[in-house]
């Protein structure tokens, strides 16, 4: 065994994939677990560690699959993270725990993600029991929304012993990780449903179709419904659109629309009644995760697709990954393209773009270098479909109805970093709804801190 | 899950049910929508709040059976469970946030096409329990078809009924008997509310626009979550795009891009003829559609 290299893993074909919605990483056996877990140096002061946004005991879980103790090492991970399974899979481990491991100087960084991710699926499939009874505390908090930030603060706050009650727009709890991330990436029924029914099973209650600042406010709660506290983790789901003319023609979406339709609709499923729209020649204008997510479903879906970027494929922001992925499968990548119309049809639907070259010019404040068009190279991509994946921000329902919460200019709602206290009293905040879109990790670390900030401030 | 406490057929193909979701019922205003989801694959569908108790902690819905999500939904009884039914969605009307007096002293004149009459009875009933009785027109195919007459009647000021056959009250167009009313009749109206089908609130704002009468229309575009993260709902309004569902679904009738409206609305018009097919083929006992058979 070379300890510099990292123990293959299994996926599936990406001809054979690229036709379907299973998950593409088949992950590890128990033997390749145990090899890949060998190569651990089990370090004094991990780095690792400090680089993940909930400081999981790596060396310590790793130890525990080396020897084969699988159950141990899911005890470990779950004194940290309610959501192993989701993160071994999502994570941009890349630039957290592995891009710190100490291996990854001279060979490949030990492969954590996909150990955490084994280790998940093991004690699923092993039906370990995580969930540890807490003493009643006898207070109660609301957590606005079911993603990572929401579920993370909700399970940490239950085993604390609070009275914990999600409220969920949708009626499907998981946010982002259900409506967004595909099955092929996240498998919901198997991975997602089970970690949700976790945090149940420490006394969380969800109730569904609940939207916050419609059916009831954040005052209502504190006020009518006797919360001690209140968690918003809303993330941020309104999508941008890039506002050229034909936009609106029929056969253009947003990522977020089209992905929902597909992901928690089920679109893709004939038994399911909602319907999904993918023509044979497909843009997806963007170069982020959800840009591939979006580029990755409508391959499956039949169509020839293109992620159109207008910057290098170095800037792509996307986890290298992915695109990865995304070009194993057959999706074509037209870099340093910008459209600049949407073409129709005498009906209405989409038939192209006017695209336009660019070249990198000067670094911006950003420090990435900016695009520049280049003159006379306007040209036509002929389509049927565009998906716009520009960014989302967060949504203003909540913070519009709710009275002394701030926020700053992007809309997102203003919050400590360290304690995710907001501007209105016994309220908190975390996730995307605070910081704009980031990672699932990142809203997890969140809705750690909170769940600790909340503690102290209930126990005063 | 929530149950369907009432069920009454108001005309052919347009069902009135009463649903408990106290919630809903507790939070909700003139204007505002609602979005149910039948079963576990079935599909969010945007509906009008046509009535609402507190006390019961009912929400009263009503639909016409156009695909097959709201033909199986027909088929739901009293004591039946819907799986999902989240509100309310989207603004108020402008009226619920206007001065009681500045409204006291306004002439307002209600537009009801076909089911459309059903969300416009809950804004009526909100101006009478306010002292404020408005003028209605209801508009549809036949006499048989005209909805919630009687408690129109008993909320409204003038209530008008046009049918497109002459088979009860004026025979013709909405448009033609508002027009009729303004200008032979010398009503004056210094509001026009339009509920029905975009091809009807287009043509009211038209006219309304000629008249020189501020007009109100309700969209009723193509929805997936009603909260604002998809943008499938999308509309025109005086060149800005807006989300119908967290912007609207009101708007100023006379900033719609109407055309645009309609064709969005069509966008999945052949997937929903595919699906209705395949659910036909399935009654008959097909289960492929292999067409190979003959029957």
């Amino acid at each position: 065994m070379d300890r510099m290299k990292r123990t293959p893993i299994a996926e599936q074909d990406p001809k054979v994939r690229a036709t379907n919605f299973k998950e593409v990483c088949l992950g590890y056996t128990e033997e390749e677990a145990k090899q890949e877990a060998a190569r651990c140096l089990n370090c004094k002061k991990p780095l690792c560690v400090t680089e993940c946004p909930v400081t999981i005991s790596i060396p310590k879980f790793i130890e525990q699959v080396k020897e084969g103790n699988f159950e141990e090492a899911a005890k470990i991970i779950s004194k940290s993270s309610a959501l192993p399974a989701v993160c071994g899979r999502v994570c941009p481990q890349e630039v957290q725990c592995e891009g710190k491991c100490i291996l990854g100087i001279k060979g490949e960084p030990i492969a954590i993600g996909k150990l955490e991710r084994f280790v998940a699926d093991w004690s699923r499939e092993h039906n370990v029991d995580l969930s540890e009874a807490a003493e009643k505390k006898g207070k109660k908090v609301a957590v606005i929304g079911s993603g990572p930030a929401g579920l993370t603060c909700a399970g940490d706050l239950a085993r604390m012993g609070y009275d914990i009650t999600i409220f969920e727009a949708l009626h499907e709890p998981g946010g982002v990780l259900v409506y967004g991330i595909p099955e092929f990436r996240l498998p919901k029924d198997s991975v997602v449903k089970h970690e949700i029914e976790n945090v149940k099973k420490l006394g969380v209650k969800i109730e569904t179709n609940v939207i916050i600042g419609r059916t009831i406010t954040i005052d209502q709660l504190l006020e009518e419904e006797g919360f001690d506290a209140i968690f918003i983790g809303s993330g941020a789901g309104l999508p941008k659109f890039m506002g050229i003319p034909g936009e609106n023609s029929n056969g253009v979406f947003s990522a977020n629309e089209f992905l929902t339709r597909n992901n928690l609709m089920k679109a893709f499923k004939e038994e399911y009644a909602t319907p999904i729209r993918v023509g044979e020649k497909v843009a997806v204008v963007g170069g982020g995760n959800v840009a591939m997510d979006a580029a990755r479903t409508a391959l499956r879906l039949g169509a020839e697709v293109h992620v159109v970027y207008r910057r290098s494929e170095e800037e792509l922001p996307a986890r290298v990954e992915e695109v990865h992925h995304a070009k194993e499968e057959g999706v074509i990548f037209d870099m340093l393209t910008n459209p600049t119309e949407i073409l129709a049809d005498e009906k209405g639907w989409v038939k192209g773009m006017k695209c336009v070259k660019m070249e990198l010019g000067e670094p911006d404040a950003s420090g990435r270098r900016r695009p520049v068009e280049v003159k006379d190279s306007e040209f036509v991509m002929e389509l049927d479909t565009v998906i716009m994946s520009l960014g989302t921000s967060p949504n203003p329902l909540i913070s519009t109805t709710t009275k002394g919460l701030s926020v700053d200019k992007r809309k997102c709602i203003i919050a400590q970093e360290e304690t995710g206290e907001t501007t209105k009293e016994k309220v908190y905040a975390g996730g995307d709804a605070v910081t704009g879109a980031a990672t699932v990790i990142l809203a997890m670390g969140a809705g750690k801190k909170a769940a600790k900030a909340i503690d102290e401030f209930l126990s005063k | 899950m929530y149950k369907i406490v009432g069920k009454r057929l108001l005309a052919p193909q347009i069902y009135l049910m009463d649903v408990e979701a106290p919630r809903v019922a507790k939070s909700a205003n003139p204007g505002q929508f609602l979005i149910v989801k039948m079963d576990e694959k079935g599909e969010r569908i945007p509906l009008t709040i046509c009535d609402y108790d507190e006390e019961k902690g009912t929400v009263t819905i009503v639909f016409q059976t156009l695909g097959t999500s709201t033909k199986q939904m027909a088929n739901y009884e009293v004591g039946d469970y819907f799986a999902d039914f989240v509100g309310p969605l989207g603004q108020p009307s402008e009226m619920v946030h206007e001065n009681l007096e500045d409204l006291k002293n306004k002439n307002v004149i209600f537009i009801a096409g076909g089911v459309g009459t059903a969300p416009v009875y809950p804004q009526v009933k909100w101006l009478h329990q306010r002292g404020i009785n408005a003028d209605v027109i209801i508009g549809a195919k036949s006499k048989e078809y005209v909805i919630l007459e009687e408690e129109m009647k008993a909320a409204a000021g003038n209530l008008y009924v046009a049918t497109d056959d002459g088979s009860y009250g004026f025979k013709g167009m909405v448009t033609n008997l508002l027009e009729k009313l303004v200008k032979e009749e010398g009503k004056k109206y210094d509001l026009v509310v339009a509920i029905g089908p975009m091809i009807m609130m287009k043509f009211v704002a038209k006219l309304t626009k000629e008249l020189g009468i501020h007009t109100i229309v309700s969209m009723n575009p193509i929805m997936v979550d009603g909260t604002g993260m998809c943008g499938a709902c999308r509309v025109t309004v005086g060149g800005e795009t807006k989300f119908a569902c967290v912007d609207g679904p009101e708007f100023d009738g006379h900033l719609i891009d109407f055309d645009e409206a309609m064709r969005r609305q069509a966008m999945y018009k052949t997937e929903e003829a595919k699906k209705q097919y395949r659910e036909q083929e399935k009654h008959e006992g097909h289960e492929g559609g292999c067409g190979c058979c003959g029957k």
